[in-house]
């Protein structure tokens, strides 16, 4: 019996040796899986995650804060692939952080209300708006993504949302229907 | 003018999937009418048993996961796994056994893989091997082919024995069945007989008639014609019958060869049992083989490999339904090694 | 008729590859080739799309109202890969606005509208003719260029990009025709195959070829025989003509390559990798004209045809005639007329109005009686009972099933593996299809799909630079704000300790100097000079002063 005991500890005692010492001398330096999650995230820097932007979330998702399915702008495809990074399972959109939007968006300021306050300017995550005090506002629409964060802030409520139509250089094809017995996605 | 939108192209050869598995049950009439000649009234109740219990499930089974009935249930699917069920199973089976059988086919081995397509198992195959397994002893209730012995019993005994499990009077089980050639040959070589020695023996030795059994051999080569009918139609891809039989031909006969007295020749394993049927209908059900040409071609011969080795050292008579499901268990990786070159690209696997 | 040069001409078998797979398909083309090539009368309007070709829309070099001649350039072309656009009459620019013209997406897109004035004004022509065999090949490339010449095959690519010098030593114009009912190149090979050949020649002498090949469906003995003759009449004998097998798609150009030199081109390539040039005969017949007889391309032969239509026939259209007036030039539908497809049966396009102009690419114009067409509304597929029927058909050698698998689950990565980008959507997976399952679309909206995640992907990476640009901004102000900050309060620090000192010296200074000025005072009496003979204003005055003075010293001692 006690022969038994002795051994298991020793073998246990070499495995610990042997697991310590891979932990040191492979150790990886920085924390790349945070810049992958980073990289398939859509950085619409909306906040709908919670989070102060695509980067902390991601570094939340890697330190294990998060869950997966916090990204609304994402939307499924984000959730599949990073259901596929990290090696867990895709589970639908949390409806808590808002819904998937039915196609892109961009907002566009009506120039007649604007009063020129900066308040937009200063809310948006990507400086897509051009402007000074005092003078008049745009947005920037190829850079615009949808985030809606200039929204509130505007004291005239002079932003207003408008889809995306897609033009001759961005139109897909539509899906097919799929049939009564057609392969789904999950 | 109407001005109609549609998706390119907007021709077809007007194939559809119920218009193969009709002709896949028109292949099959020949062979079966000489089933039902020799075997007699159980290979008819089989059927009608089959085809009712195979229809009723699959109804019962798109109702349950809300599709809708058409055009699932008039496919032709269910009526081909029910065919090939009933000529498989032996004519004097008990009708809870066909039961059993169709339903693991249908409800288990089909729907619940999500329907036809997306079902990685023969469901024939799947509903054989589960009575095969779990009542081995009624798999064993052939009936002496006509012109053996009494032949078949008459219309009201098989209705009796089959539906009531009651034996007429005066008989026993035993004395109404009778093993299968190749059943027959495989206990005795166990026993340490010699080919020749059992196909002359006084109790069984008629059974092999001149070739490969009474009644097998016509009932093999009709299911090889209707089988050359559904390849010339285009219904079925060549490659994989002919691996299967090629192969079968080639392993059986060298091993023949080697020892004619202890092993079968290549013509009695391509004409008894069940090889015609498999190599014709069962194997080439599209959805459980291989989809590459390359793939295919290994698929059939890993059968054929299979088959062999359960018959001549395996544990059951006909080892086919379970070669079929081995091999179907290799598809997925059969069909990503053998994937055929893409244009362009120079030879390069996967 | 001079003798036919036998050693012209390839038979059908006599060193010809084949592709996998394809499959044979019913012509109806002798529903279209019983008239030669008809004119199609001039019209009052013509809608000239600038988004003809691939690539970029050419640059609108006119503006409204301006009087244009026929063959006048509207639009040039816009970097490499784009072509120019002319006006197929005289006239004027009515509008230059947005349009719908035949496109898959269904959008419109930018037109110039000409106002025919029906005289016929030629722009100045100055052709090159058989001078061509001594300019560079540049300046040839240029005229095509400016001629506004891409493939007439469907492709619609930029002609003159296509011919690179350097290292081709085989030209193959296409006369293939595969797909059924369309018999615009076949007319048109049999009618002016002078003019192709010569233009055959005009291109292998830029390009420098050794040998030319003219590919001809074995369903054309007519146009076999008249390119025949032609190329014996030429005399030249690096051309010569090659039947081939009927099968469909054998126009496809890397089947074609395939079929004429064994030759495959790579994936990711180009035909010019191994040495060979494809170009269709229409376009060598507009590269003839354009060499010839100095003019652009302006009008093409379209195959009206369809048993939707009364009367089926080829015509030559000039470019932005509408589709209608076309169609009631050939009797108008027919009461059975279901749809109206431009291009052939297996990858056109069907319109849903005809109220579209004709375009470069439309070499067909099919109306669909509805017998064989699949609308929608009949479509329901069943699942895929993977039977491999569309892996026999494939002439890419692809694997369909699998990728209609992955592209209906979404998984792209499988899918590129399975090298979904060479699929050339040709149909003929789903011609065999048993389920009836529309491959080609699944493939399609995958490849959108793919093109679609990249242009997100390169968005959001320049969204993520700007947002990560404007946090170092705002880090850089807060830290520039803090810095100005400590500088003023260090500052204001240095500056109270100063100016207390100063205030202190100022202190003692004033002190000092009132003492100064006391002690002289006390000290000190004062005259007082100028007292006799006052006046009593004066008195007053200075009684007045003196109250002051008394009231300022009770004020100090207080």
């Amino acid at each position: 019996m006690m022969v038994v005991i002795i051994t298991l500890a020793i073998v246990a005692a070499l495995f610990g040796l042997l697991l310590g010492y891979s932990a040191i001398r492979f150790r990886v330096e920085g924390d790349p899986v945070v810049d992958q999650i980073d990289a398939l995230l859509p950085q619409t820097q909306c906040g709908q995650c919670t989070f102060a932007g695509c980067r902390p979330y991601a570094e939340a998702i890697a330190k294990g804060e998060a869950d997966i399915n916090q990204c609304p702008p994402g939307g499924e495809t984000v959730i599949i692939a990073l259901a596929d990074l990290l090696d867990v399972e895709a589970k639908p959109l949390n409806a808590e952080h808002g819904e998937e939007k039915k196609s892109q968006t961009v907002v566009y300021i009506d120039e007649d209300t604007c009063i020129g306050c900066t308040l937009c300017i200063q809310a948006c995550p990507v400086d897509a708006i051009l402007g000074a005090a005092k003078h008049m506002h745009s947005i920037i629409e190829s850079e615009c993504t949808g985030c809606d964060l200039c929204i509130p802030p505007c004291p005239v409520d002079c932003i207003h949302i408008k889809p995306v139509m897609p033009t001759l250089r961005s139109w897909k094809w539509h899906q097919p229907e799929g049939g009564y017995a057609a392969p789904r996605v999950g | 003018m109407l001005f109609s939108k549609a998706d390119a192209p907007y021709l077809s050869n007007n194939s559809n999937v119920q218009s193969l598995m009709l002709k896949v049950v028109y292949a099959l009439v020949p062979g079966s009418i000489a089933m039902f000649w020799f075997f007699g009234w159980g290979v008819l109740f089989n059927l009608v048993i089959a085809i009712s219990v195979c229809l009723a499930s699959e109804a019962i089974m798109l109702k349950a996961r809300s599709r809708p009935l058409e055009p699932a249930l008039s496919d032709g699917s269910a009526l081909v796994t029910a065919c090939l069920l009933a000529l498989a199973l032996p004519p004097l089976a008990p009708w809870w056994l066909t039961t059993i059988a169709c339903l693991f086919a249908i409800v288990i081995a089909k729907h619940l893989y999500g329907g036809l397509g997306f079902n990685p198992f023969n469901p024939a195959m799947v509903g054989y091997v589960v009575v095969m397994i779990s009542f081995p002893r009624e798999m064993t209730y052939w009936t002496p082919p006509m012109g053996v012995a009494e032949g078949w019993p008459g219309l009201m005994d098989t209705f009796s024995l089959v539906f009531g499990g009651t034996v007429p009077e005066g008989q026993s089980i035993d004395t109404i069945t009778m093993a299968t050639p190749i059943d027959t040959l495989k206990t005795q070589i166990n026993l340490e007989h010699d080919i020749d020695y059992i196909r002359a023996h006084r109790d069984y030795g008629e059974l092999f008639g001149n070739v490969t059994g009474v009644g097998w051999e016509w009932i093999n080569s009709l299911y090889m014609l209707g089988g050359i009918w559904l390849i010339w139609q285009g219904v079925i891809d060549k490659r994989i019958p002919l691996a299967f039989l090629i192969s079968l031909i080639l392993i059986s006969n060298l091993f023949a060869v080697v020892d004619y007295s202890s092993y079968s020749s290549a013509l009695f394993h391509t004409l008894s049992g069940g090889t015609m049927l498999a190599a014709f209908f069962i194997i080439t059900d599209p959805v459980t083989a291989s989809t590459t040409p390359r793939g295919r071609i290994i698929y059939g011969a890993g059968i054929a490999a299979i088959t062999y080795i359960i018959r001549t050292w395996g544990g059951y008579p006909d080892g086919i339904a379970f070669a079929v499901l081995l091999m179907n268990i290799a598809v997925p990786l059969l069909d990503h090694y053998t994937r055929p070159r893409t244009y362009g690209t120079t030879d390069e696997d996967s | 008729m001079s003798a036919i040069n036998k050693s012209n001409i390839l038979k059908t078998g006599e060193s010809t590859w084949k592709f996998h797979g394809g499959i044979k398909l019913p012509g109806h083309k002798d529903m279209s080739t019983k008239k030669p090539i008809g004119r199609m009368p001039s019209s009052d309007h013509y809608i000239i799309p600038l988004n003809q070709q691939m690539g970029a829309e050419g640059e609108v070099l006119v503006a409204m109202g301006d009087k244009v001649l026929k063959g006048q350039m509207l639009a040039s072309p816009h970097g490499l890969i784009s072509a120019a656009v002319h006006s197929p009459v005289s006239g004027k620019v009515v509008e230059i606005a947005q349009h719908h013209f035949p496109h898959p997406s269904g959008l419109a897109g930018t037109c110039i509208v000409i106002e025919n004035d029906h005289k016929h004004e030629w722009v100045e022509r100055n052709p090159i003719g058989d001078d061509y065999r001594n300019i560079s090949s540049q300046q040839l490339r240029n005229i095509i260029r400016d001629a506004g010449i891409v493939g007439l095959g469907g492709a619609t690519f930029p002609a003159a990009v296509k011919q690179t010098e350097v290292g081709i030593e085989t030209l193959i114009l296409n006369g293939i025709e595969c797909e059924p009912y369309i018999t615009c190149d076949d007319l048109l090979m049999r009618e002016r195959a002078d003019d192709i050949v010569k233009g055959a020649k005009i291109i292998a002498h830029i390009i420098k070829a050794e040998e030319c090949i003219i590919a001809i469906e074995d369903n054309k003995p007519e146009a076999i025989d008249a390119v025949t003759r032609a190329v014996s009449q030429d005399g030249s004998e690096f051309i010569k003509v090659q039947s081939v097998p009927t099968i469909y798609p054998s126009g496809g150009e890397r089947q074609l390559i395939k079929i004429i030199n064994g030759r495959e081109v790579p994936i990711n390539g180009l035909p010019s990798d191994i040495h060979v040039l494809c170009h269709n005969v229409a376009t060598s017949y507009a590269i003839y004209k354009a060499v010839f007889e100095a003019e652009p391309l302006i009008s093409r032969v379209v195959t009206i045809t369809g048993r939707g239509v009364k009367s089926p026939q080829n015509l030559e259209v000039d470019i932005g005639t509408s589709i209608h007036d076309c169609i009631k030039y050939c009797g108008g539908y027919n009461n059975n007329a279901r749809a109206l497809i431009m291009g052939g049966p297996m990858m056109g396009l069907t319109l849903n109005t005809d109220e579209l102009p004709v375009i470069k690419a439309t070499n067909c114009l099919l109306v669909s009686a509805g017998i064989d067409i699949r609308l929608p509304e009949s479509e329901i597929h069943m699942p895929c009972i993977r039977c491999g029927k569309c892996v026999e058909v494939c002439p890419a050698n692809l694997l369909p099933q699998q990728l209609y698998w992955f592209a209906g689950n979404k998984d792209y990565d499988r899918a590129l593996e399975y090298n979904l980008f060479d699929c050339i959507e040709c149909g003929c997976c789903a011609y065999v299809c048993p389920s009836r399952i529309p491959l080609v679309q699944y493939y399609r909206y995958a490849k959108s799909d793919i093109w679609e995640q990249e242009r997100e992907r390169k968005k959001s990476d320049i969204a993520r630079q700007r947002h990560e640009n404007r946090l170092e901004r705002l880090e850089k102000h807060k830290q520039e704000r803090e810095a100005r900050l400590k500088k003023k309060r260090d500052a204001l620090a240095k500056n109270k300790s100063g100016r207390d000192e100063e205030m202190e010296k100022k202190k003692a200074l004033i002190a000092e100097t009132l003492a100064r000025v006391n002690e002289k005072k006390s000290t000190q009496k004062t005259t007082v000079k100028n007292t006799e003979n006052l006046t009593p204003e004066q008195q007053q005055q200075i009684s007045q002063a003196d109250a002051r003075r008394e009231k300022m010293k009770k004020h100090e001692n207080q």
